[in-house]
């Protein structure tokens, strides 16, 4: 299981052999929608890692020090979303009183930041796997950054892909899609890293 | 105006399919489509779930101030989301081991909120629940889709019985992740490719 291993492979786990985005789906519809120019898909993976390692700590903690305790686990779907949610908020309100270039950096990222499912996701998965706190934090950061690192990566393919002739009906999302798959293909070799 | 049309069931299922037409709602598509029965298992939950919030945020729709509308749909969805996942666990374990995290993660599927607002929050129950049904069946018809495609090539089989016999050589990548973001580029492209020619006309 995960939680036996040492922080480095929950981190390589995370970030390369089960990569958010190529492996385990997630996080789709911003992958897609915001990949078309590679300074926005910095900003939106900058934004995705610093609100998942965030929330999934208070996330984690919430679930351990007040779910576990009172024996709510059931609740934890509706506990997850709505602290998420709270925390961009607060986010939001302070980065743009605080610091106006980091709020322009990625400010106008944060409210999508909400239904992005690779943060729910990582905040979960945290749970199931029965990770400590500080495992829990690594394997988020894990997440988030193959998150940032899927997507920028494929933002500069699709600029490349500006130029290239493609067959009519695949122009657009089809060749996105086909070109993910390429990607994804990439990213199974990784599994022979090592042994989960 | 009419208390219902059969119009907000069909359109889900076909012109405005989520999938297809909209392309919302990719990932438990994309995740849970390597076999048949995890698709069905998935279609089945998101119907329920749609239904079910549907339902209830047509109910509530005027009693809830516009401003904190997002945050009621979110907790009304989660809700629905929690019965079906522990219904799932406890009814058919196998199903609810497979779905595995693609089930809570419903809560944040960008169809499930789509609908709420765009259509739930402004008509009533009737035609919201049509809609529901609709558009989960839309869903369910394109995972099911997705997930045959996957599993005839991955494995040569249907729902788990042997389709081309022993001596077919699986596709294996088919049911590896790459496999799904391939077959939807195609089925996207196969769409273009026909919705092109009509424009043509």
């Amino acid at each position: 299981m995960l939680n036996e291993l040492n922080l480095g492979f929950i981190f390589l786990s995370a970030f390369l052999v089960n990569n958010i985005l190529l492996i385990r789906f997630l996080a789709l519809c911003s992958f897609i929608g915001m990949s078309t120019d590679i300074k926005a898909s910095t900003g939106m993976g900058l934004a995705v890692v610093f609100v998942t390692v965030v929330a999934c700590s208070i996330s984690w903690a919430v679930y351990n020090c007040l779910l576990v305790p009172f024996h709510l686990e059931y609740l934890r779907t509706v506990t997850f979303i709505l602290t998420i949610a709270s925390f961009v908020q607060f986010e939001e309100i302070i980065i743009r009183k605080k610091s106006p270039v980091l709020y322009n950096a990625f400010g106008i990222y944060l409210p999508l930041i909400t239904t992005n499912c690779a943060i729910l996701a990582s905040a979960f998965l945290g749970i199931d796997y029965r990770l400590n706190f500080i495992q829990n934090i690594v394997f988020s950061l894990g997440v988030s950054i193959g998150y940032c690192f899927a997507i920028v990566l494929f933002a500069s393919m699709r600029d490349r892909l500006k130029t290239a002739p493609v067959p009519a009906s695949f122009t657009g999302v089809p060749i996105a899609f086909i070109m993910t798959g390429l990607m994804s293909l990439a990213f199974l070799g990784f599994k022979g890293l090592f042994k989960l | 105006m009419k208390k219902f049309e059969l119009n907000n069931l069909t359109r889900g299922i076909w012109k405005e399919n989520p999938i297809f037409y909209l392309m919302l709602g990719l990932c438990p598509l994309l995740a849970v489509s390597a076999s048949l029965k995890d698709a069905l298992g998935m279609g089945g939950a998101f119907i329920f779930v749609l239904l079910g919030s549907n339902v209830t945020i047509a109910l509530i729709r005027k009693v809830v101030p516009a401003h904190v509308r997002i945050p009621v749909f979110i907790v009304v969805i989660a809700t629905f989301v929690t019965i079906i996942d522990y219904s799932l666990a406890a009814f058919s374990p196998q199903v609810h081991k497979n779905l595995g995290v693609y089930l809570p993660l419903m809560v944040v599927n960008c169809i499930l909120l789509g609908r709420a607002e765009a259509f739930a929050s402004k008509n009533n129950v009737i035609n919201s629940a049509l809609d529901g049904i609709g558009m989960g069946l839309g869903f369910t018809l394109a995972i099911l889709v997705i997930a045959s495609i996957r599993e005839f090539l991955g494995q040569g089989t249907l729902f788990g019985i042997s389709v081309l016999g022993k001596n077919y050589l699986p596709f294996l990548i088919m049911i590896m992740p790459p496999g799904a973001f391939f077959v939807i580029g195609f089925l996207i492209a196969i769409k273009n490719s026909f919705g092109g020619k009509k424009n043509a006309e």
